[in-house]
């Protein structure tokens, strides 16, 4: 039977016209099993709880994904990321993101395995960049996040990537990085612009806005948020599908249903929970 | 008491499939995971997973044993869900791997979507407008939210009785019901309340079976 859809749906419900739906993510950095945060980069970490009871809390609080990062740098603490992954995706049902210290395909396996949606990588790709594409082929694009940390140029004109924590200008230009990322099987795109991160002072738009316009996989704004109107900026002016913070939530300075309601005030369509 | 349904989750080596038995489980499912195709023919339900390349997903598959078995049981009435590529597997074929032959159980063909206009793949929360009366489709609240991450779609003039469209650009196929067979298009392990709920639902149809 061939349906022509048009004349048969059925409106039990006012119709929307919403195909966009912009995302509101937390990301939980995870140290040796546990919850912290870096106020700013290289500075003291504080302890924000633990990795299952913050998920389920967000989840609770209709967060669109969740994102854990791994800053741990030891073997033993590796493991650990992966016991909280696989408890983690066991007892939430949401999307879920892991980077931090992936660099093999053997990596991705195993941290899919643990029920994690997607992966991001970051300085072992711009190491080696044919990792996002074994990984993207073996995957498929949808679970390869590039996540890229980036600081303006100091001549003020673009920016280049940084690694090792934005400790390494590696000289590559931002918007030549994630285009190449695209073209080898990144599926989304996280930028994180270091001049902003942990400052609460607001994500920077225009590089937000350039990468937006570079790619046409999604790109995920991070590092910068402090206040409501920081996340309808970054999602209007600065074109990012999605925004990504930590402490403004953590620390409960804001709250995601909180975003939400302001972001819906003004005209953004988001997932109501 | 009820005697729970018993759901065989194929494992063919599809990559995770641990939240969606957790999920199914959640549902009300007794849930077997089993890369054994001799469990086929014991299951109340069968569910199909299914992340990555289509081609990949489909050779995996069938290398697998499970493509006999699954059709008999269909043939007999079992209920079957698939989900993302493993709905997609449900159809002839998909632009994804040309030439390469889906289950053939939904007559239709995935077409990916153009890049220019929104993010490819979709990933993101979208809403799912009810077609006709799927059993998936009950009880659900208003402009329902699932999670969908996905390139290639289903195409409306697919042979599909009921279940749901959502639009990205154009609309598509997201639940397909025809008979016992139904997909989602989306993750519903991954969609918080709507998904447990079409879960629920899927269960519910297995038990009238």
């Amino acid at each position: 039977m061939k349906l022509v859809p048009s004349s048969v749906r059925f409106l039990k419900c006012a119709r929307l016209e919403r195909m966009i739906t912009k995302r509101i993510i937390p990301c939980l950095d995870v140290q040796d099993g546990r919850v912290v945060k870096n106020v700013k980069f290289f500075e003291n970490h504080r302890d924000a709880g633990s990795p299952l009871e913050l998920a389920r809390a967000y989840e609770a609080q209709s967060a669109d994904e969740l994102v854990f990062y791994d800053i741990t740098a030891t073997h033993q603490g590796r493991k650990l990321m992966l016991e909280v992954a696989s408890q983690v995706a066991e007892s939430v049902m949401m999307p879920l993101t892991i980077g931090g210290g992936v660099s093999t395909v053997e990596d991705f396996r195993s941290l899919l395995l643990t029920g994690a949606d997607k992966i991001s990588v970051n300085s072992s790709a711009v190491r080696d960049p044919e990792l996002i594409r074994r990984a993207s082929d073996h995957f498929g694009a949808q679970c390869v996040v590039l996540s890229v940390d980036a600081k303006k140029r100091s001549s003020g004109i673009g920016w280049t990537v940084h690694v090792g924590g934005g400790r390494i200008d590696t000289g590559l230009d931002l918007l030549e990085w994630v285009e190449r990322g695209q073209a080898l099987g990144a599926g989304e795109i996280v930028l994180n612009v270091m001049d902003a991160d942990g400052t609460q002072s607001g994500f920077d738009l225009g590089a937000t806005r350039a990468v937006a316009e570079a790619v046409d996989v999604s790109v995920v704004a991070s590092g910068g948020a402090g206040k409501l109107e920081d996340f309808y900026d970054v999602l209007t002016i600065g074109k990012a599908d999605a925004a990504l913070a930590a402490s403004v939530f953590h620390f409960g300075t804001l709250t995601v249903p909180q975003v939400k309601a302001y972001l819906r005030s003004r005209g953004l369509n988001v997932r109501d929970g | 008491m009820k005697v729970p349904i018993k759901a065989l989750l194929i494992d063919y080596g599809s990559g995770n499939i641990r939240s969606a038995a957790k999920a199914l489980e959640r549902a009300g499912f007794e849930v077997l995971v089993s890369s054994d195709p001799a469990q086929v023919a014991a299951a109340d339900a069968l569910v199909i997973p299914g992340q990555g390349h289509f081609r990949q997903v489909m050779e995996h598959f069938d290398a697998s044993g499970f493509r006999e078995p699954l059709l008999e049981a269909t043939q007999r009435g079992v209920p079957l869900l698939g989900i993302c590529v493993g709905m997609q597997m449900l159809f002839d074929s998909s632009s994804e791997a040309p030439g390469l032959a889906g289950l053939g159980l939904l007559g239709g063909h995935l077409e990916r979507f153009e890049t220019g206009q929104n993010p490819v793949p979709q990933m993101q929360w979208n809403t799912l407008e009810p077609v006709g009366d799927s059993p998936m489709m009950l009880d659900l609240p208003c402009n329902p939210f699932a999670y969908f991450v996905h390139s290639y779609y289903v195409s409306l003039d697919s042979e599909i009785d009921s279940g749901a469209i959502t639009d990205y650009g154009l609309p598509f196929w997201s639940v397909v019901s025809k008979g016992n067979i139904h997909g989602t298009q989306f993750h519903p392990e991954k969609s918080q309340a709507i998904g447990l709920k079409m879960l629920e639902n899927f269960r519910r149809f297995a038990e009238k079976n």
